[in-house]
């Protein structure tokens, strides 16, 4: 392909490849203090739909190594989010040597907070919020479980801000540094915040899972206890390759719904649920 | 420019790999042709770059999976057609595993397909209806170009395990011009003492060579053509040539035989050591891959989905389907 990127993000190495040269000139600039991976895990491909549409109303098709058959195109100048999405679905899809729970996480005295709820539940506002009053920002998109050890590996990639979630995550970040504007995408606004240094600094640093939550925005202020059980079910449908990893999946999910407190937590605003997410954390 | 020859090498011969290999392009290209997990098992125990020996690992890993949701897969089909007391022959990959044979090794697997004798089509049919398994396709006009024409039930899938079957009463479509002998096939199947058959290695390797050649337009051939080295590893290729005379598949059985010898060095007859006419176009479209993963060389794929439909109907019907699929379409 014309223009070349690649990158390593906690333990996992992407190869981009683009018709276009202003995606990989973006994420050069935004992953600039990123590592460079000896073997690539996944190939992304960022092409023209027609071969036209390289220069006519440029329009990118995701490709890579797995692919969803309906995933729609994006006008050139959402090759970021076209880039970040592809490099989601390639882990998604295709990742094997961890359990992938869709699930923001951050750290705090070595002891890993995942938090996990359906797109929109404020996930990568709260981790971005948490690691802004001290907490190691680890992912805001999948917390990755080693089968083997149980531990969470950091996956922290661009942080995805969304809409109203965007002026939240940059008044507790006022320094921090984000890629453009895109307005008008699938999931309306949306801008990408670059993690903190010691969020980058600390990727290949695991942490042992302590609380599973599951926050829900736009509620009354409540926090109540989840039983194993229930934590299991959730998991399993908050999991990309629980399927797929069989055995092994299973092992690893049952070990962690066991050996970790899990709390639902809903919240009327972030101060808020930032109060409860500390109070429940004390209970440790 | 770079296409699929680097992982047919691969395959073939895994000690020619040098250290400073295109790793990245390797894996991309064996992912893009469904092979990484056969790759994955053919380098395993060599010297090799630790990510590579990471990522490899992990793709026998997954490959297991998928050979243990495969039999699965397999064992609920049997649960569901055992009543009919009616032949029930597992077909491609998953026969491979089944019988515990080179070409299962790592090999992907996604749909199951069976073959049953053509009489019990309609008690299969309802049977897997009542298990849980429902039509994928819709549309009334497939749906009756399925039945009347193919060699196959319109595709099923299962409401709960997501996972498609299959139904084959032979192995070409009707409408193609070669009638590979259904009975034959059935006839000689072997048990494997589960209350599933595979079909006898002669036959499976002629099904591999009809299925690559006689139908379809090569798509995912790289890896049909393993298929056929494997079995030609574990059991020659004596056998095939006189079933492929019974089938009428000798010319698509020596195709295969002259190509497998060229790409992997696979050891046959003499006299199917030197490529024919045309067999250099087959080699264009089995390696039409590059590095990235993307396909490639346009014009011959076009041209070898041409043929495919031309292969699968006379021209009186192939231009009544076309017209149909363009005014319902």
């Amino acid at each position: 392909m014309r223009h070349v990127f690649t990158v390593r993000i906690g333990p996992i190495g992407f190869r981009v490849g683009s018709d276009w040269r202003a995606p990989i000139d973006a994420l050069r600039e935004l992953y600039r203090y990123y590592p460079s991976p000896n073997l690539p895990d996944f190939t992304v491909r960022l092409e023209a739909t027609h071969w036209w549409r390289r220069w006519l109303r440029p329009s990118i098709r995701i490709a890579g190594d797995y692919m969803l058959p309906e995933a729609a195109p994006l006008p050139l100048a959402q090759g970021l989010l076209a880039a970040e999405m592809a490099m989601n679905l390639q882990l998604a899809l295709g990742g094997r040597r961890y359990l992938l729970l869709h699930a923001a996480c951050v750290e705090r005295d070595g002891q890993a907070l995942l938090l996990t709820g359906e797109s929109g539940a404020g996930k990568s506002t709260l981790a971005t919020l948490l690691a802004a009053r001290g907490w190691r920002f680890m992912s805001d998109e999948f917390a990755l479980i080693d089968p083997e050890t149980g531990l969470v590996h950091p996956f922290p990639r661009l942080i995805s801000l969304k809409n109203a979630a965007i002026a939240a995550a940059i008044a507790a970040r006022p320094d921090a540094k984000l890629g453009p504007l895109l307005t008008g995408t699938p999931k309306g606004d949306i801008r990408h915040m670059v993690p903190d240094a010691l969020a980058v600094g600390a990727m290949d640093e695991p942490a042992a899972p302590a609380m599973l939550l599951y926050p829900r925005h736009g509620f009354a202020a409540e926090t109540r206890g989840v039983l194993p059980s229930e934590s299991f079910v959730r998991l399993t449908q908050a999991s990309t390759n629980y399927v797929a990893l069989g055995q092994a999946g299973f092992d690893a999910l049952t070990r962690l719904v066991r050996t970790t407190p899990a709390h639902a937590i809903d919240y009327p605003d972030g101060a808020a649920a930032i109060a409860q997410v500390e109070a429940v954390w004390r209970t440790l | 420019m770079a296409d699929a020859l680097i992982l047919a090498r691969a395959l073939a011969d895994p000690q020619s790999l040098a250290l400073d290999t295109d790793w990245i392009g390797l894996v991309t290209t064996a992912r893009a042709e469904q092979l990484l997990g056969t790759l994955a098992y053919r380098l395993d125990g060599l010297p090799l770059p630790e990510d590579v020996a990471l990522l490899l690992a992990d793709a026998r890993a997954a490959a297991e999976n998928g050979r243990r949701a495969a039999l699965w897969e397999a064992e609920m089909a049997r649960r569901a057609l055992a009543p009919l007391g009616c032949a029930v022959v597992l077909l491609k990959g998953t026969a491979f595993v089944a019988a515990g044979l080179l070409a299962g090794r790592g090999r992907s697997i996604g749909d199951l397909d069976i073959l049953v004798p053509r009489g019990s089509l309609d008690a299969v049919e309802a049977a897997l209806l009542a298990a849980g398994w429902e039509w994928v396709k819709p549309d009334p006009y497939d749906d009756a170009y399925y039945r009347r024409w193919m060699h196959e039930l319109p595709p099923l899938i299962h409401r709960d395990r997501d996972r498609m079957i299959d139904v084959h009463h032979t192995i070409l479509p009707l409408t193609a011009r070669i009638t590979p002998d259904a009975a034959a096939l059935l006839a000689q199947a072997q048990p494997l003492g589960t209350g599933l058959a595979v079909l006898s290695p002669d036959d499976m390797l002629v099904h591999a060579a009809a299925h690559l050649f006689a139908d379809g337009d090569l798509a995912g051939g790289l890896r049909n053509l393993w298929d056929i080295h494997c079995l030609i590893d574990d059991h020659g290729s004596e056998g095939a040539r006189v079933r492929a005379a019974e089938h009428g598949l000798s010319r698509e059985v020596a195709r295969a035989l002259r190509l497998t010898h060229r790409l992997f060095a696979t050891p046959v007859d003499p006299a199917y050591r030197t490529l024919a006419r045309g067999d250099a176009l087959y080699l264009r479209r089995l390696l039409a891959r590059d590095d990235w993963g993307r396909p490639i060389r346009p014009a011959t794929r076009l041209a070898f989905y041409v043929r495919s439909h031309w292969l699968r109907m006379p021209p009186a019907m192939l231009a009544r389907h076309l017209w149909a699929k363009w005014r319902w379409g």
